[in-house]
């Protein structure tokens, strides 16, 4: 039970944005910390508004988020941003604005309205910077790069927040498979060297399998399965979720579980029915 | 880091410079030739001679006003876009300068009200009530809606005022220029008197700089930097309405300075604030002085600064309009 108190977390949270309804309800997960968790789901399910409620952006109309056993709503929007680093889904930087000072806005919860930039500053935007292979391109404007290259310098804006949480929305999304391996691969690193806790919407389940220690399987706001990924990618979780006919077999290098689709078994929109 | 802020500070050094050679000569253009030398003698050593009277009390107010009022609109343009994410953001486009001049010719023709240290309060209301009528109906992720609002804002506060100032003879005399962002006929005692609102919300506007990159980055990136958002667009908005109010009381409704000026102005410093402000400052008070002072010196014409502004500031705006990625979605 004392586990339950640390970390991040939902309890009997209820999110939604203005009109049309609660996007999810009641809903209550706790994320492991120092661990990677993938949410899994299909689109519209409530991954992103879950990961937007984790990071303070919505505050639930019922329920809280916690973290380490308080509601975040007692913590001012810095002391937040400096436990949790949000990746915003499809951001896009301002023309003209470079990695360098793209970087820089992450220090933002670390410094007073009119403080000087400090030694600190640059150590972690130093730091962000070489993590993510970005050093060289310090100069150049974000709208210049390829996408691989503006994916690794939000990520680099987002380590140089130095929050210990990390939530990434779709980081995988758009870029091809090099680099989509090169952000997992980061993710993990930041997991196993640094202690970092991980969570991530991603799409591709043999990835999320392969790189990720906890999955969540979502539809409909609701959680239906969670758990390491031997458990939970089951071919009924997956057609519960995904109204899609999988078989299940394993990575002979890491046993984790390898998800695909059965050639015979149609694509249902609807896996109640 | 340190190579381009230094080269950066020269070349505001120099633009600072230019500014003040440009404000000198314009003192000297209009009816009365005055030369360079002559100005500046009656500017430090004034000696009661008609040229000093006509320096003193006819060209510097006008100056003054021009370039104060290009300065203020060109930051509260640049502040606009970061807060709306809509790069034609603007004073003058979203309604902003329609609601100052229509509350100030509300004021001097209902209630008349004639200092300007009374209007200036008017002319504040007006535009934070019509910025607040322009966001509630045109905001949204489509940049195009927000200023379809504040067109339909500016036509329809415009209709009014104007219909207000054909029914009342008087007001019309007394601002019928002023309407029309003419610079001509300042008092010293009226800018003076809207002066320390203007330079106080630029000094407010240059110490938030930092605040409004971050803010440009979104919403959703922002607040995951833990901007809190609430505050900052808060405060953001009453250095606008406090820029854009003073301005307009000083100059009249002056257009596109506030576009143009920030988008010539990140072409050379890129998107940070901090850089992008000083700038802007600058370049709106070159701008503007140079709109009312060179028709005056070409063809011996006084033209509203306004008018040579929407010269200028139309092609400008249609070439933003087309060429702009955000706007072809």
């Amino acid at each position: 039970m004392t586990e339950r108190l640390y970390g991040l977390g939902m309890r009997d949270a209820t999110l939604g944005y203005g009109r049309g309804g609660p996007v999810i309800e009641d809903l209550s997960l706790t994320i492991p910390s120092r661990r990677f968790t993938a949410l899994l789901g299909p689109n519209g399910c409530g991954k992103s508004t879950i990961l937007h409620g984790l990071a303070g952006l919505h505050t639930p109309q019922c329920g809280e988020v916690v973290l380490d056993g308080k509601s975040i709503r007692a913590l001012g929007t810095k002391a937040l941003a400096r436990r949790v680093g949000l990746l915003a889904q499809t951001a896009s930087a301002p023309d003209g604005l470079t990695v360098g000072e793209l970087v820089r806005q992450g220090r933002y919860p670390h410094r007073p309205v009119f403080g000087a930039w400090s030694g600190a500053d640059e150590d972690a935007v130093e730091s962000a910077l070489r993590r993510t292979s970005m050093t060289g391109y310090r100069d150049r404007p974000v709208d210049s790069l390829s996408g691989g290259q503006r994916q690794r310098a939000w990520i680099a804006m987002t380590l140089a927040q130095q929050s210990d949480i990390l939530l990434l929305d779709e980081p995988t999304t758009y870029l091809d498979l090099a680099h989509q391996i090169d952000v997992l691969g980061l993710m993990r690193r930041l997991v196993d060297q640094e202690g970092a806790t991980v969570v991530a919407v991603l799409h591709d389940l043999v990835q999320a399998a392969r790189y990720a220690d906890h999955l969540v399987l979502i539809r409909g706001g609701r959680i239906v399965a969670q758990g390491a990924p031997i458990s939970v990618l089951t071919p009924e979780n997956v057609k519960a979720v995904f109204g899609v006919d999988v078989v299940i077999l394993s990575d002979p290098d890491s046993a984790a579980p390898i998800c695909l689709p059965r050639c015979n078994g149609a694509a249902t929109s609807n896996p109640q029915a | 880091m340190t190579r381009p802020g230094a080269a950066s500070a020269v070349l505001l050094l120099l633009l600072s410079c230019g500014l003040l050679v440009l404000t000198v000569w314009a003192m000297g253009v209009g009816a009365s030739e005055i030369s360079m030398s002559r100005v500046a003698q009656a500017l430090w050593n004034p000696s009661g001679e008609r040229a000093d009277i006509v320096v003193l009390q006819v060209r510097l107010p006008r100056v003054l006003a021009g370039v104060t009022a290009g300065a203020a609109l060109a930051v509260a343009g640049a502040i606009m876009q970061a807060m709306t994410g809509n790069p034609l953001a603007e004073p003058g486009l979203l309604g902003v300068n329609a609601g100052a001049a229509f509350a100030v010719v509300c004021a001097l023709s209902f209630l008349d009200i004639t200092g300007m240290s009374h209007l200036i309060w008017a002319a504040f209301t007006g535009a934070a009530g019509a910025a607040a009528l322009v966001y509630a109906l045109g905001a949204g992720p489509n940049p195009v809606r927000l200023v379809l609002a504040g067109v339909v804002v500016t036509s329809f506060l415009g209709a009014v005022t104007m219909a207000i100032l054909m029914l009342d003879v008087q007001a019309l005399d007394t601002v019928r220029f002023w309407t029309a962002g003419s610079l001509k006929g300042r008092q010293l005692e009226d800018v003076a008197s809207v002066l320390p609102y203007l330079l106080g919300s630029l000094v407010l506007a240059l110490l938030f700089a930092g605040q409004f990159t971050a803010m440009s980055l979104g919403s959703t990136v922002a607040r995951g930097l833990g901007q809190n958002l609430a505050l900052w667009r808060g405060l953001a908005a009453l250095v606008v309405v406090g820029l854009a109010g003073s301005a307009v009381a000083m100059a009249g409704p002056l257009g596109f300075v506030g576009l143009v000026v920030p988008h010539m102005v990140r072409m050379r410093t890129g998107a940070e604030y901090r850089r992008i402000l000083p700038y802007c400052l600058i370049g709106g008070a070159v701008l503007t002085l140079a709109s009312d002072t060179l028709p005056r010196a070409l063809w011996g014409r006084d033209v509203p600064a306004g008018i040579t502004l929407a010269f200028l500031g139309a092609p400008f705006f249609i070439w933003l309009a087309r060429s702009h990625g955000a706007l072809r979605s």
